[in-house]
């Protein structure tokens, strides 16, 4: 089976450098991709069928189209990778990046040639240090061998790239909440339209994708696209980094077609669960998504096939939630998270997130009361997509709705024992 | 006043963007590099030196995770409070911390040796319960692995 992404990431935790990647076939998409014209760049991903890996599946190559190109496009434009990755459960970009930080650099080399950039930053949280350190390193070897700066391998293509390192806060992650962070404001989002791709950083068309995004870029120019479809067991292209996270044998990330099923991931790759637990349920792609349950784990791990079973790929992390462990103390861990990470921007997300931490709080200290369901179940369709400025308190809520219907004899418990059962 | 090493710093990032503002934050990390956190002179300072009003600066630093408004002590102790480590056992492990610190979340023990404040996911989640002291990362915490490692840091 390939592992494109992680065919180079050393088991000794070190990163492989510039001659070793050049050895391993590395900067040879980026020679390809320069002697084609961005049009054709372009159309190799949009007909790869990349789809982006921060969360949301959107079509990479549509994204890029989105661009004004050729001689009237308004200079200079921008490329981002967006590797904030602060969502709880999600551990996959910085393994990408502490393990092979040149391929996300040649992904979004290509990506910038292919939408005629003239920068590109890379917007880092800050606790990712040895992501930093490597990075650093990577992009200044990248400029002394003539991958960026002036006149990229005598092609008279341009690009600078600077790593930026963020001051975190889990809103930076939204895309255009990202580009204030990187302008030096506070990372409110930006209302949408205009999309980033016409009016981004300083207010010149901007491209910003994920990390795993990127990193995949380089393996389509070089092998193509019809390649890239044959890597995936279902119409969702490519390998799919999975992860597994809590109280599973053996947790950890894993390059698996894309489709892959979460039984295959749980039990296969992450050995099952520890002995004398039971799976329950668990989230699928980061904090912000549904659960899925013991009926969904056959269901292939792709974007539209686990929407179908009411959940979202999100970042493919697993975070399992086993039978001794309490879902309404876990939702209360996740939407005391989402609360103190609202940005403040709007009511509905400023209030309903602390209304609904506290209520949960409340439940789990014995002291939840009649019609509490009532009310969180209300909050869900008021934080529901649409209702507030960006996708953070709607993500919030996918967990909460879908754990009160899965779950709701449990915090039935809760209000009438007023207690959490699973405290002693 | 900024120290002449902070201003070079600070200015040496100026060429990577197309105006002052976008440094500010940058500025105000290398700042904290220096000094463990970033009082109100830095802040005065580096908002001349990036033609800002100080209070746009300020407002600018709160938003922020990152940016100690206050004093830490000379190592700061993050630990991960997010799902996977709360499965895992974090209330575990912040008992413990709590108890051998003689300090609470927030706060800064009475040596100055450590300031322990909670974090929101550190990306290590396959090994969680995680912390991470200074720029170091220590994952698959127990109780007793975090004695040990608490002695490395004097
Ligand atoms: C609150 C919030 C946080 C987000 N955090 C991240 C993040 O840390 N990393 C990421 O790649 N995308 C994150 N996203 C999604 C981005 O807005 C954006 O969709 C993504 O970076 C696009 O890249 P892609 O097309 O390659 O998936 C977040 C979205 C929201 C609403
Ligand atoms: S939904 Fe929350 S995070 Fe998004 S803009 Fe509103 S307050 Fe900010
Ligand atoms: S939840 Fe603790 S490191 Fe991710």
């Amino acid at each position: 089976m390939e592992k494109p992404l992680t065919q180079n990431i050393r088991t000794d935790g070190t990163a492989i450098d510039l001659a070793a990647y050049e050895r391993a076939g590395g900067y040879q998409g980026l020679r390809k991709a320069l002697r084609m014209s961005p049009e054709e760049v372009l159309e190799t991903v949009k007909r790869s069928g990349l789809r982006g890996r921060g969360g949301a599946g959107f079509p990479t190559g549509v994204k890029w189209s989105l661009v004004p190109r050729g001689k009237d496009a308004p200079h200079p434009k921008y490329v981002v990778a967006n590797a904030d990755e602060m969502e709880p459960g999600a551990f996959k970009d910085r393994f990408l990046l502490e393990g092979d930080p040149h391929q996300m650099i040649e992904g979004m080399i290509i990506a910038a040639y292919a939408v005629e950039a003239d920068a590109a930053y890379i917007f880092l949280r800050w606790a990712y240090r040895e992501a930093a350190v490597r990075l650093s390193k990577a992009i200044a070897d990248a400029y002394r061998h003539r991958y960026l700066g002036k006149n990229i391998l005598e092609t008279g293509y341009n690009l600078e790239m600077i790593l930026h390192v963020s001051a975190g806060r889990y809103i930076c992650g939204e895309e255009t909440a990202l580009l204030n962070a990187l302008e030096g404001k506070r990372a409110n989002p930006r209302a949408k339209p205009p999309y980033p791709q016409t009016v981004g950083l300083w207010g010149k068309p901007t491209v910003v994708n994920n990390v795993e995004t990127f990193c995949n870029v380089p393996h389509i120019l070089k092998n193509g696209p019809d390649w890239f479809q044959s890597l995936s067991r279902t119409k969702d292209a490519g390998t799919k980094l999975y992860g597994a996270s809590g109280k599973v044998k053996r947790p950890g990330l894993w390059e698996l077609p894309m489709g892959t099923t979460a039984r295959e991931i749980l039990e296969e790759h992450a050995g099952g669960m520890r002995d004398g637990l039971r799976f329950r349920a668990a989230i699928p792609g980061g904090a912000s998504t549904e659960f899925i349950t013991e009926p969904h784990l056959d269901i292939p791990m792709d974007f539209d096939e686990i929407k179908k079973a009411g959940s979202r790929l999100g970042t493919a992390t697993l975070i399992v939630l086993d039978d001794r462990t309490c879902p309404v103390g876990m939702l209360w861990n996740i939407e005391q998270f989402f609360a103190q990470e609202s940005c403040g921007w709007c009511t509905p997300c400023w209030s309903g997130l602390s209304w609904v931490e506290q209520i949960l709080g409340a439940m789990e200290r014995g002291e939840g009361e009649e019609g509490d369901l009532e009310i969180l179940r209300q909050q869900t369709k008021f934080m529901a997509p649409g209702n507030t400025f960006c996708a953070l308190a709607p993500g919030a809520m996918e967990p909460l709705a879908s754990g009160l219907t899965y779950f709701q004899e449990d915090f039935e418990r809760h209000i009438r024992e007023k207690r959490c059962p699973w405290k002693s | 006043m900024l120290s002449p090493e902070e201003r070079r710093e600070i200015e040496a990032e100026l060429p990577l963007y197309p105006n002052k503002q976008a440094v500010c934050i940058d500025a105000m990390q290398i700042v904290q590099k220096h000094r463990g956190w970033v009082p109100d002179e830095a802040i005065q300072d580096v908002a001349s030196l990036l033609d800002m009003a100080p209070d746009e600066l300020d407002g600018i630093a709160t938003f922020y995770n990152r940016i100690f408004r206050r004093p830490v002590g000379r190592h700061v102790l993050l630990l991960c409070d997010s799902v996977s480590c709360w499965v895992m056992g974090y209330e575990r492990v912040r008992a413990h911390l709590m108890e051998r610190l003689g300090v609470g979340l927030g706060q800064t023990t009475a040596d100055n040796r450590f300031t322990f404040l909670p974090n929101v996911c550190l990306g290590a989640c396959d090994r969680a319960p995680v912390m991470m002291v200074n720029e170091d990362l220590h994952a698959d915490l127990t109780t007793e692995k975090i004695d040990t490692l608490l002695e490395d840091y004097k």
